[in-house]
């Protein structure tokens, strides 16, 4: 396994395996979400108590699921950047984090539309609102240090550094917050004695949230391909602008 | 360890020589503390009530203001340079540098806290746990400031970068910080709350000395 990732820090080799990956994670992505929300929406029963406002966790759970998802695989990826020094990781490192971040703020939004209904209020101070809030601030203050560099390398390596130091601090908050206040409900999917939602509701959360994971491969793919382009670009017209000179 | 404790007591010069930086962050603790009754009103008993958070809060802030300072003029002088020559290695730098600027920093704002105590009417209760509670809780803000002021080196707005990056990561010494006070006035015991942020520390001493020279490296490549 380690021998096959560092295969892929090859940009060659990384753009054909990602072109092979790409169509089917498209395909998988419009499926499963496709028939994730339409099932969630139309077709799975209201809860007994919230009615039909708990459609949102169709969209909110998944999301929250990948806001943290995210910062582990951009976490994993400067440490490997940091270690092994290669170029491809601190580039999909630093794809992550606007795709984490937006995955927080939609976590973060949906779980205020839902709030207002059920809780009768847009946001309160409780642990798990608090930590993703604290997890956004995180990816924005990675974004910040990042760009505040005027060699990419070296701001690569500073917001590497930064990536690890969050990834040990993210559990203590998480639990910090966690003792401080709780309205939220505890975890009912992952558990220990199995799922205490309902099937009718647990399979379409299940295919939005593969659905979403697959959402998070094809946006990452297109960033670094893009990001690949652009520093060919730059290359050629540097090239091209030494030689006219 | 000669060369340890010289790092230390050369920051300690230099920032009770140049000017009273020590002091400026000191003018900002109590600046800013004295905000608050203009802020929220000067009832005695809301003030009382949130007399710790305020504390807390306003030393974290003074923290922040303070870590630009850490390494920048070292950094433009060339001082680093030679800190990072010398045969002391560099995470002992990081923590003799971190353990100047906690003597300037946490331990003069919790040498300062009884007095902003007594002007906010804390409670009588509580000046042991607020006081053992920044004791025990403002080094991991320094240890970790360390990271972030280490990071910013080399950037562009690095001053304002800072607060970004470190705040979030204070998050749970607030957190027990505050909650020592608030346990000792509900009659529950302190201990647990000062053995929560004793392992904080433990957490912040290698996270701080190994992530902040990892920083410098990269910033003085």
């Amino acid at each position: 396994m380690p021998s096959f990732l560092h295969s892929l820090a090859s940009p060659a080799r990384f753009q054909r395996i990602a072109n092979a990956i790409m169509p089917w994670a498209v395909l998988l992505t419009v499926g499963l979400i496709g028939t994730g929300v339409v099932w969630g929406l139309a077709f799975s029963p209201p809860d007994y108590q919230q009615g039909d406002t708990v459609r949102v966790m169709y969209i909110h759970v998944p999301a929250a699921w990948m806001a943290m998802a995210c910062y582990a695989v951009m976490a994993l990826l400067s440490a490997s950047f940091l270690i092994w020094k290669h170029q491809l990781a601190d580039l999909a490192a630093r794809a992550c984090a606007p795709i984490g971040a937006c995955f927080t703020a939609v976590a973060l939004i949906t779980g205020s539309l839902w709030g207002k209904p059920t809780w009768g209020t847009w946001w309160v101070w409780d642990a798990r609102l608090t930590s993703v809030l604290i997890l956004f601030f995180l990816y924005l203050g990675y974004m910040a240090l990042a760009a505040a560099f005027d060699d990419r390398e070296r701001g690569g390596r500073a917001a590497a550094i930064l990536a690890c130091v969050g990834a040990i601090n993210l559990p203590i908050i998480k639990y910090s917050v966690e003792w401080w206040n709780t309205l939220h409900q505890g975890a009912s999917v992952f558990r220990m004695d199995g799922p205490t939602i309902d099937n009718a509701m647990l399979w379409p959360l299940v295919l939005t949230g593969i659905g979403f994971n697959a959402l998070f491969v094809v946006l990452l793919l297109v960033r670094i391909k893009s990001e690949l382009l652009a520093r060919r670009i730059e290359v050629l017209q540097r090239a091209r602008a030494a030689g006219r000179s | 360890m000669n060369a340890f404790l010289a790092t230390i007591a050369r920051d300690l010069r230099l920032a009770t020589r140049r000017g009273g930086e020590a002091a400026l962050t000191l003018g900002f603790f109590v600046v800013a503390i004295t905000l608050f009754p203009f802020g929220v009103g000067p009832g005695p008993e809301l003030l009382g009530r949130i007399a710790a958070g305020i504390i807390w809060v306003t030393a974290l802030l003074a923290a922040t203001v303070s870590f630009d300072r850490l390494f920048r003029a070292d950094m433009e002088d060339g001082t680093l340079e030679l800190l990072a020559l010398q045969p002391l290695p560099l995470e002992l730098v990081v923590l003799a540098k971190a353990i100047a600027h906690w003597l300037m920093t946490g331990l003069a704002v919790t040498l300062l806290a009884p007095l902003m105590g007594l002007m906010l009417n804390l409670p009588g209760d509580a000046y042991l746990p607020l006081i053992a509670g920044l004791l025990i809780g403002t080094p991991s803000l320094s240890l970790l400031g360390g990271v972030g002021a280490a990071l910013v080196l080399g950037a562009r707005r690095g001053g304002a970068l800072i607060g970004l990056l470190v705040l979030p990561l204070f998050l749970p010494a607030l957190i027990f910080g505050v909650s020592a006070v608030e346990a000792v006035l509900i009659g529950m015991p302190l201990a647990p709350h000062l053995l929560i942020l004793a392992a904080l520390l433990a957490v912040a001493l290698p996270v701080g000395a190994f992530g902040g020279a990892a920083a410098l490296r990269l910033a003085l490549e």
